[in-house]
C-alpha cells in the first residue's frame, strides 16, 4: 500500500521552510517530490534597481553561509564585463576569506550530519571546533558572516598582517581536531554503520543530474572550478582536488573532511605567500557588455552572469547557486532507501534553500503568453521525440512522463 | 499581572524557531546559541519540534506571500501568552529587501493582522551576534 509523507514547510529538521512529499511502501520511499519557492525574494530583479556598488551587498544576502562565495562570484562577473586584472594582494584577501569560509560551512555541515542521525555529539564538538573559525573572521573582517569585504575591482578593507599571524596560530589549533574528526570518522563503528551504502548517488547519475562540488567528488567526477578555471589566487598555491569513488552518504562525509584539511594547508600558503601592495582598483564607469563569474562554493560551482547597458545600474544578474543543481539528484539517491535514511540522504548535499530560490519564467513576445512549466516540457519533449524519430530511435522518457501525466 | 503561566514561562522558556524567507545567517546563528560556546540550554531555553509546546516564537527574515499564511497557521498553534522574537534587520524591518515583489511585510504587521496585541521582542543586526539575542531573550522575559 501507498501512503504519502508530507515533511514541512516548518520542520525541526532544517532550519529553512521547504516541503518534502515522500511517497512510501512501508518503509521504503519510492518516489519523492520536493516543493520550493517559499522564500524566493526577488533578489534578481531587486539588483536592477541597485548600483554595482549597492549589488554586492545585495548578493551578500542571498545566502548567510556563503555570503563570500556570492559576492566574489559577482565580482568575477563584473570584473569579466570590465575585462580587469585586480591587485595581487586582493586576490590573496579573496582566497584567504573564501577558504575560511568553507572551513566554516564544511564544518557546520558535519555537525548538522551527526544532529540528522541522532549522534549529537557529533553536532557538538564539530560546533564547538567551529567558533574560533567564526572568531578569526570577526578579528579578521569585523563582523562573524556578511562581513562585506568585497567590492568590485578589489576588497573594500585590507587585512591587517599581524591579525594574519593570528589566523597561522588558530589554523595550528585547529588543525589536531580536524584530523581527530577524520580518524573519528574512519574508525567509528556507529557513523560506518549508519552511512555507508546510504543514499549512493552513482557516478553515472552522477554526472546525468549534472551534480557539483563535494557531492560530485563523493561520486568520481574529478570536478573543480578552482582548478578548473582558476580565479583568485589560487594558481599559486599548492594544494589537492579530493575524489572518492563510493558516491554514498559516508563519502560525501569524508570528502568535507578532508576538503577542510586542503583549506586549512591553502590558507597557511596564502597567509605566507600575501605581497603588500594595493588591494582595489578604481572603477569609473561600467561599459556595456556581458559578463560570467564562477566560483567553487563549499556546496558546488556557483555562477553569475551579469548584462551591462552602459548605466550604473546592471541590466540583468543570473545566479545559478550550487544547490539548484543537486537537489534533483534527491531522485536517483533516495529511491529505494529507508525512511529513517532518507533524511540524512536529503542533508547529504548540504542543500542550500536561500541560495536556491530563484525563478525562471518564459514569456512569448508576440502573443504575451507565459509558458508554465508543463508547456515548456510538452514543448521540449516533443522535440526530444522529433529528434529521435529522425535517429530512428525510440526515445524513451520516464521523468518527462511523470511530469506529463499531473 | 502575574499568574501561573507566566510564573513558569519566566524560569525556562520554549523556542519554536521559524524561518521565514531570511538568508540563513540568523538560523544558524540560533542554533549557535545551543552548542557549546553559548549553550542556552543550561538557562532552560530549549528549542522545541512543535509549536503547540512553544513559549517564545522566534522568526527571522522577510514574511514572503508564499509564507506568511503559514506564519500566521503556526502563530494561532502557540499557546497564548507568547513572544514574537524579530531576528535580525530582515525580521524587524524588511532590510534590504524593503522593495522587494514577493515580500509582504515585516513580522510584526503580519502577526498584527491576526492578534493586535501580541507581544514583540526586536533584535536588529545582520546577524545579531549570539550574544544579542541572548540578551533580546531575556528582555523579552522581563515583559511578559
Amino acid at each position: 500500500m501507498r501512503s504519502i509523507i508530507p515533511i514541512g514547510p516548518f520542520h525541526p529538521l532544517q532550519d529553512e521552510p521547504e516541503n518534502f512529499l515522500l511517497t512510501v511502501e512501508g518503509e521504503t520511499v519510492v518516489d519523492i517530490d520536493v516543493n520550493l519557492g517559499y522564500i524566493h525574494k526577488g533578489i534578481e530583479l531587486l539588483a536592477q534597481q541597485k548600483t554595482y556598488d549597492q549589488v554586492v551587498f545585495l548578493v551578500e544576502r542571498i545566502c548567510g553561509i556563503c555570503s563570500i562565495t556570492h559576492t566574489v562570484c559577482f565580482c568575477n562577473a563584473v570584473e569579466d564585463l570590465l575585462k580587469i586584472e585586480i591587485p595581487e594582494r586582493a586576490k590573496y584577501i579573496r582566497t584567504i576569506l573564501g577558504e575560511i569560509e568553507r572551513i566554516h560551512s564544511h564544518l557546520l555541515w558535519m555537525g548538522l550530519a551527526g544532529h540528522f542521525i541522532g549522534y549529537n555529539t557529533v553536532f557538538m564538538w564539530t560546533w564547538k571546533y567551529r567558533e574560533p573559525i567564526l572568531d578569526m573572521m570577526e578579528i579578521l573582517t569585523g563582523n562573524r558572516q556578511s562581513c562585506g569585504m568585497l567590492k568590485v575591482g578589489g576588497v573594500r578593507r585590507d587585512l591587517d598582517n599581524q591579525k594574519l599571524s593570528q589566523l597561522l596560530k588558530t589554523l595550528d589549533e585547529l588543525e589536531p581536531k580536524i584530523k581527530m574528526l577524520a580518524d573519528a570518522v574512519q574508525d567509528d563503528p556507529v557513523l560506518k554503520a549508519r552511512l555507508e551504502n546510504v543514499g549512493t548517488l552513482t557516478r553515472k547519475d552522477a554526472i546525468d543530474y549534472c551534480v557539483v562540488g563535494p557531492t560530485a567528488r563523493a561520486s568520481g567526477v574529478n570536478i573543480d572550478v578552482r582548478r578548473d578555471d582558476p580565479y583568485a589566487a589560487y594558481p599559486y598555491l599548492d594544494w589537492d582536488v579530493i575524489v572518492l569513488n563510493q558516491g554514498d552518504v559516508y563519502a560525501k562525509f569524508l570528502v568535507r573532511v578532508l576538503e577542510t584539511l586542503e583549506s586549512i594547508k591553502i590558507l597557511r600558503q596564502a597567509v605566507q605567500k600575501i605581497p603588500a601592495g594595493d588591494f582595489q582598483l578604481q572603477i569609473r564607469e561600467v561599459p556595456p557588455g556581458e559578463g560570467i563569474g564562477r566560483y567553487e562554493a563549499p556546496r558546488g560551482e556557483d555562477i553569475h552572469y551579469v548584462r551591462s547597458n552602459g548605466t550604473n545600474f546592471p541590466e540583468r544578474l543570473k545566479v545559478r547557486a550550487p544547490s539548484y543543481i543537486n537537489i534533483p539528484s534527491f531522485y536517483a539517491s533516495c529511491i529505494n532507501q529507508q525512511v529513517a535514511d532518507v533524511t540524512i540522504t536529503l542533508a547529504a548535499v548540504d542543500p542550500c534553500y536561500s541560495c536556491t530560490e530563484r525563478m525562471i519564467s518564459a514569456k512569448d513576445i508576440r502573443s504575451n503568453h507565459l509558458w508554465s512549466q508543463k508547456d515548456l516540457i510538452e514543448i521540449s519533449s516533443q522535440k526530444t521525440i522529433k529528434i529521435a524519430s529522425e535517429l530512428g530511435i525510440e526515445p524513451d522518457l520516464p521523468i518527462l512522463k511523470k511530469y506529463l501525466l499531473r | 499581572m502575574p499568574n501561573l503561566s507566566t510564573k513558569w514561562l519566566k524560569k525556562s522558556p520554549w523556542i519554536y524557531h521559524v524561518g521565514t524567507g531570511g538568508c540563513n545567517n540568523c538560523d544558524i546563528e540560533i542554533l549557535d546559541c545551543l552548542t557549546p560556546r553559548f549553550d542556552v540550554e543550561r538557562f532552560g531555553i530549549k528549542l522545541v519540534v512543535s509549536p503547540r509546546h512553544a513559549d517564545v516564537l522566534l522568526v527571522s527574515g522577510p514574511v514572503s506571500y508564499h509564507i506568511k499564511s503559514r506564519l500566521q497557521e503556526v502563530y494561532r498553534q502557540v499557546p497564548k501568552p507568547c513572544v514574537v522574537a524579530c531576528l535580525g534587520a530582515c525580521a524587524c524591518s524588511m532590510g534590504i529587501f524593503k522593495d522587494a515583489y514577493s515580500v509582504a511585510g515585516p513580522v510584526d504587521k503580519v502577526i498584527k493582522e491576526i492578534d493586535p496585541n501580541a507581544i514583540f521582542v526586536y533584535v536588529p543586526g545582520c546577524p545579531p551576534k549570539p550574544e544579542t539575542m541572548i540578551m533580546g531573550l531575556v528582555k523579552a522575559l522581563q515583559k511578559i
